[in-house]
């Protein structure tokens, strides 16, 4: 099943995967302005959240490595069998995952960096 | 006074009169248009320093067993007929010399990821409908013979002819495509063989062919369910770089090449 062309969907793939190193970089150093431990305390990931930029950044890549992931693991199911139902069974689980994956957990952000938990 | 060899004798019961040595040759054995059945037969053949593992399943079926299935014809890596696996390596058996292998004893099986017709031959169809599907020809609309001016050339400079040459070597063997891991999993793939010959085209500057050649590779199953294995070049018999190609090719569909 073909929704966009292979090399769109692998450019898509090779700057998702770029974009999300680029954050994980960003998004370890930022773990550096506190103790390790002090970072996973609640009132802390709470502050974050609440901090407007760093839910961006946490709302991007979660975007970039669902896009990414999702669209991985249709490269290696298309590999691992081939057939037109399964291919197109295939394509449509993995966006309906990213989809899903993207709205679940915007819901947290969102809902956490407004303050509503 | 001459001396006379001990074992002459012995020798000139053999095949080869002035061997000396010899080795053992495991052929696999199966015809799936009869059973299931897979087994190896071991012969002992007299080799020679020059003997090639196509020369020794030569003696085989003239000497010992006439019924082994095995396909050649140049005997001189021209014909790509040969290709096997040779101690567990895709090779063409014309092409290696037994003494090359320093071993006693030589596996050969017939190559991965093509349908066993019989033996050590195996059936090519996948490799030449894919190697069709690229369009191994020049495109363009205008022809050599033009009906005005007779005969006419497209010159190349040798620039140009040295940006596809190493990719003209290709005899199709299909060592490529046997040696590939993506070929193994994915029975749609279109392989480094033809991905090789769709990079030889397209770099050629007579051609005009670029952008269809293009859209037949860039599909689910086409030039990027490659990951740089890069078996297909190491078991090249004719120094093709079908990796180096598929690489090329990339650029072009990523937009850094044109
Ligand atoms: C969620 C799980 C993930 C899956 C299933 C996945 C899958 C894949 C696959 C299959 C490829 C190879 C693409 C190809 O060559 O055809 C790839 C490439 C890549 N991935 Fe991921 N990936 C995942 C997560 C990540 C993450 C979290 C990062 C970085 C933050 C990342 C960075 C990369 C990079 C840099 C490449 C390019 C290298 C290459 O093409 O081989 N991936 N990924
Ligand atoms: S590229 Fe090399 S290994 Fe592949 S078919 Fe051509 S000659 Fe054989
Ligand atoms: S017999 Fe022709 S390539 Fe080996």
């Amino acid at each position: 099943m073909m929704v966009l062309r292979e090399s769109i969907i692998m450019k898509i793939h090779y700057g998702t995967a770029i974009g999300a190193l680029f954050l994980t970089v960003v998004h370890i150093l930022m773990r550096l302005t506190q103790d390790f431990h002090e970072s996973l305390q609640y009132e802390n990931v709470i502050a974050n959240y609440e901090n407007i930029g760093y839910a961006v950044l946490l709302e991007l890549l979660l975007i970039l490595i669902s896009v990414h992931g999702f669209n991985g693991l249709r490269v290696i199911l298309l590999e691992m069998n081939q057939g037109p139902t399964y291919e197109k069974a295939v394509t449509i689980g993995c966006l309906i995952g990213m989809a899903a994956l993207i709205a679940y957990g915007s819901r947290t952000i969102i809902m956490t960096s407004m303050g509503m938990v | 006074m001459a001396t006379i060899h001990p074992k002459l004798s012995e020798e000139l019961s053999q095949t080869v009169v002035s061997s000396t040595k010899s080795v053992k040759l495991k052929i696999k054995r199966s015809n799936p248009n009869v059973n299931s059945e897979q087994k190896f037969d071991d012969f002992v053949v007299p080799i020679e320093k020059w003997t090639t593992v196509l020369d020794a399943l030569l003696d085989v079926k003239s000497h010992l067993d006439h019924s082994v299935g095995v396909r050649y014809s140049c005997r001189q890596a021209s014909c790509g007929s040969c290709g096997m696996k040779i101690n567990g390596k895709p090779a063409l058996a014309c092409f290696t010399k037994i003494s090359e292998l320093n071993s006693d004893s030589i596996t050969v099986e017939p190559m991965d990821n093509y349908p066993v017709v019989r033996d050590l031959a195996v059936n090519m169809d996948r490799m030449i409908s894919n190697h069709k599907k690229v369009m191994p020809y020049v495109i363009r609309e205008d022809s050599e013979i033009d009906a005005e001016s007779g005969i006419r050339e497209f010159l190349q400079s040798p620039e140009n002819v040295d940006k596809y040459i190493q990719f003209s070597s290709c005899i199709k063997c299909g060592l490529c495509n046997s040696a590939c891991p993506t070929m193994a999993m994915d029975k749609t793939f279109v392989g480094p063989q033809a991905l090789a010959q769709a990079y030889r085209y397209i770099a050629d500057s007579r051609d005009k062919g670029k952008n269809k050649r293009l859209k037949v590779i860039d599909e689910s199953h086409g030039i990027w369910r490659c990951h740089f294995a890069g078996s297909c070049s190491q078991v090249c018999p004719k120094g093709v770089d079908p990796a180096m190609g598929i690489q090329l090719l990339r650029g072009y569909l990523l937009g850094i090449r044109d």
